[in-house]
């Protein structure tokens, strides 16, 4: 078994240069840099995606796309953002951040880092060449509802396989967060000494060797349905359709928190960092997260409000979600006491940290409309949620880790990003999102499903709105791309610091932060 | 060096923890499938009925001053070349007293065809109340090409069904069930068995 050793007889080896220093790297630098170019391409094939499917929505009718390859852009995009852009994104921050934040010299496993990346880009291709097979690529929607999914053609089959590979790279990366944060700890880095990005990775490891597994048996259970002539979604055979969902969704509530506690943990050191002051209320922050990783395994079935639950199910579920809001309304209120009476500078990172507070909070609003059961029977599966999960999910996670991106760089580079570019990448960026995601809270309201690749006439104008926005939002993120390579290309040197008084172990080390650093471990304060 | 050594067994003993952890949730997304039915047995969600013994039922009360509308439903699912339809919409029965009615199923292929009804009754209180004391759901169904036949259900309503509810609706959605067709049921067709035993069905 690999462990923290391979990292040191490394030195003793000759560096392999060009393309074989990124294959056999076990740098937890170089993989983490691996894994954030992995994000930023599949973000931007996902984002085509989403491009596809606005410009079909541009106008009523069917004019660009036909509907079968429309749904196999709603599933793929998903799919792709998901797994292949928001996941490996974290995973990139945690493997750059977690050994420089607590003051180790590498992951604790680096072979098997190694591992968990490489796997991904075969995941994908695989995913993507499902476009290519006859029928076409995945269309039941990311969720793989059976029986939908049971009828697809090969395409799904392939899907399966793509999520297997995906969700073995997860709980490989999650198990190696959780050695790394229990057992490399510099001396005196006490657990609640932690800076709050490792204590939100650290739960979301733990969330992800809880339900990746059990995304792998519900799609091991559709693979045998589909071939071997087991009946577990099939009433002809005894089984159920409905308890795919719950299974399903047993998976999908925690991961979306997956998804969006590390955010929590960026925003949490970004905050501080340009408030010059520490982060209000730590303790409450960890319990709160704590608390929310621990809802999430109990409001599954509030993604399925409709199919047909008992009353005393649906008031179950109502309130426990509802629960939730408390949990991230300390985060929310813990993030503005930090920001009270601080000396606020306003570079990109901390744009975006401030954007990601408002703008996840209004999704955080329009997901307690949905909890509300008798409402939502009104929202469910139309754009309402759509918008919903935009405003948490791209507002939240996807900014924060750009906000991330911006506050590291230097640290990564060693070079300051072009602080113009980053605001005018800001601005588009927020405010294009806004103009995308905003019109289809009305558009939901009203009552036009999503999925569907045609709608009504009186839908039109929020359509339009929406489409301009997308097509805005997808170019702005150019902006984004220049702006990384530019960086990594040169500028002004970074001090050590880089901020004005940045709190953390990462902000000790020289910038560009060597290939080996904490070789011995840091004194904590 | 013994550090590192004690480093690398530290790691070893969580990894191993976490590993087993990891085969444990993947059993556990197995698990919830018994468990969820088990759940919905019990509680007579998603529509799942009970079954009835009939000697159990005699002994039990009618209550005459009740009357239930039961609604009868049906559809046939992609694969399945039957055409089916129940011989009345709709019936009142009295809670306790059993019932009886019939579907009438016709195959419109020219070949055998084996297919088989999953009961459903809404609203979802209901169900665990909606009992079936004899049923051609309870075993697959085998027509003839061209054959028309009459099925029959007998159920009952239990008398301690809550007072708001005045109409059941039972829907029944008819699958092809070649592939899933167990040599046994086959033989016991065969043998003339009665289609009760061929193959009990724990969620009728």
């Amino acid at each position: 078994m690999a462990t923290a050793e391979a990292a040191h007889h490394d030195e003793h080896h000759g560096h392999p240069t060009g393309i074989l220093r990124w294959i056999t790297t076990t740098n937890h630098k170089d993989i983490g840099t691996l894994y954030l170019c992995f994000s930023l391409t599949m973000f931007l094939v996902g984002g085509l995606m989403a491009l596809v499917i606005r410009a079909e929505l541009f106008q009523p009718g069917l004019q660009v796309v036909d509907p079968h390859f429309f749904n196999q852009m709603t599933t793929m995009h998903a799919l792709v953002m998901i797994f292949g852009a928001v996941m490996p994104g974290f995973v990139g921050f945690a493997n750059w951040m977690i050994p420089m934040m607590i003051g180790a010299p590498d992951m604790a496993l680096p072979r098997l880092n190694n591992w968990s990346f490489w796997i991904l880009p075969f995941a994908f291709t695989m995913l993507l060449a499902s476009l290519f097979t006859a029928g076409g690529g995945p269309a039941s929607g990311w969720t793989l509802y059976a029986p939908l999914s049971i009828q697809g053609g090969m395409s799904v089959d392939m899907t399966i396989f793509a999520i297997h590979m995906m969700g073995v790279s997860s709980i490989l990366g999650a198990i190696n967060v959780i050695v790394t944060i229990f057992n490399m700890r510099a001396p005196g880095m006490a657990l609640m000494k932690l800076p709050l990005f490792v204590w939100t990775w650290l739960i979301t490891a733990f969330l992800l060797i809880a339900v990746m597994p059990v995304l792998a048996g519900a799609v091991t259970m559709l693979l045998t349905d589909r071939h071997f002539d087991t009946a577990f979604f099939n009433p002809a055979g005894g089984g159920d359709p409905v308890m795919f969902q719950h299974i399903f969704w047993f998976f999908g509530h925690p991961e979306v928190y997956i998804l969006i506690l590390p955010a929590f943990g960026i925003i949490s050191e970004i905050i501080p960092t340009f408030s010059r002051k520490p982060l209000f209320g730590y303790t409450t922050m960890v319990l709160a997260t704590a608390g929310i990783a621990f809802l999430s395994f109990i409001v599954w079935a509030h993604h399925m409000f409709t199919v047909g639950m008992p009353l005393a199910g649906e008031l179950f579920f109502m309130y426990s979600t509802m629960l939730i809001a408390v949990p991230t309304g300390v985060k929310v209120f813990n993030w503005v006491s930090t920001m009270w009476r601080g000396s606020l500078t306003f570079e990109t990172p901390m744009l975006f940290a401030l954007a990601v507070v408002f703008l996840f909070t209004i999704g955080g609003f329009s997901g307690l409309m949905l909890a509300i059961t008798p409402a939502d029977f009104q929202y469910h599966d139309t754009y309402f949620v759509v918008a919903h999960f935009h405003y948490v999910l791209f507002s939240g996670s996807v900014m924060a880790m750009m906000g991330g991106a911006y506050y590291w760089l230097p640290k990564w580079t060693g070079h300051m990003y072009d602080e113009r570019l980053g605001k005018i990448h800001f601005w588009t960026n927020t405010i294009f999102f806004n103009i995308t995601f905003f019109p289809q809270h009305f558009l939901g309201l009203a009552g036009m499903p999503r999925r569907i690749p045609d709608y009504a006439l009186q839908f039109t104008e929020f359509n339009v709105i929406s489409s301009m926005g997308a097509f805005g939002l997808g170019l702005s993120q150019l902006i984004f791309v220049y702006v990384v390579i530019k960086c990594v290309r040169g500028g002004k040197k970074a001090s050590d610091k880089v901020w004005d008084q940045p709190r953390g172990l990462e902000w000790t080390v020289p910038s560009p932060a060597p290939h080996h650093t904490f070789d011995t471990p840091p004194k904590i304060a | 060096m013994s550090a590192a050594t004690e480093h690398s067994s530290a790691n070893r003993r969580l990894v191993v923890r976490l590993v087993v952890a990891v085969f444990a949730m993947f059993g556990f997304g197995f698990a919830l499938v018994p468990l969820y039915d088990v759940f919905c047995d019990i509680t007579g969600l998603n529509g799942k009925t009970g079954v009835a013994d009939s000697s159990t039922i005699e002994a039990t009360s009618v209550d005459k001053d009740r009357w239930i509308t039961v609604e009868f439903t049906g559809n046939v699912a992609t694969g399945l070349p039957w055409e089916i339809r129940p011989k009345v919409a709709k019936m009142e029965v009295q809670p306790g007293a059993l019932a009886r009615t019939t579907y009438i199923a016709h195959n419109t292929s020219n070949r055998t065809v084996v297919g088989r009804a999953i009961p459903s009754v809404t609203p979802g209180e209901a169900a665990a109340h909606f009992k079936k004391t004899e049923c051609f759901c309870f075993s697959e169904q085998y027509l003839e090409p061209g054959e028309t036949r009459e099925m029959t259900v007998q159920f009952v309503v239990e008398p301690d069904i809550a007072p708001n509810l005045t109409t059941i609706t039972l829907s029944y959605a008819f699958f092809n069930t070649e592939k899933f067709v167990t040599q046994k049921s086959v033989d016991a067709k065969n043998d003339g068995a009665k289609p009760g035993e061929a193959r009990p069905d724990k969620k009728s």
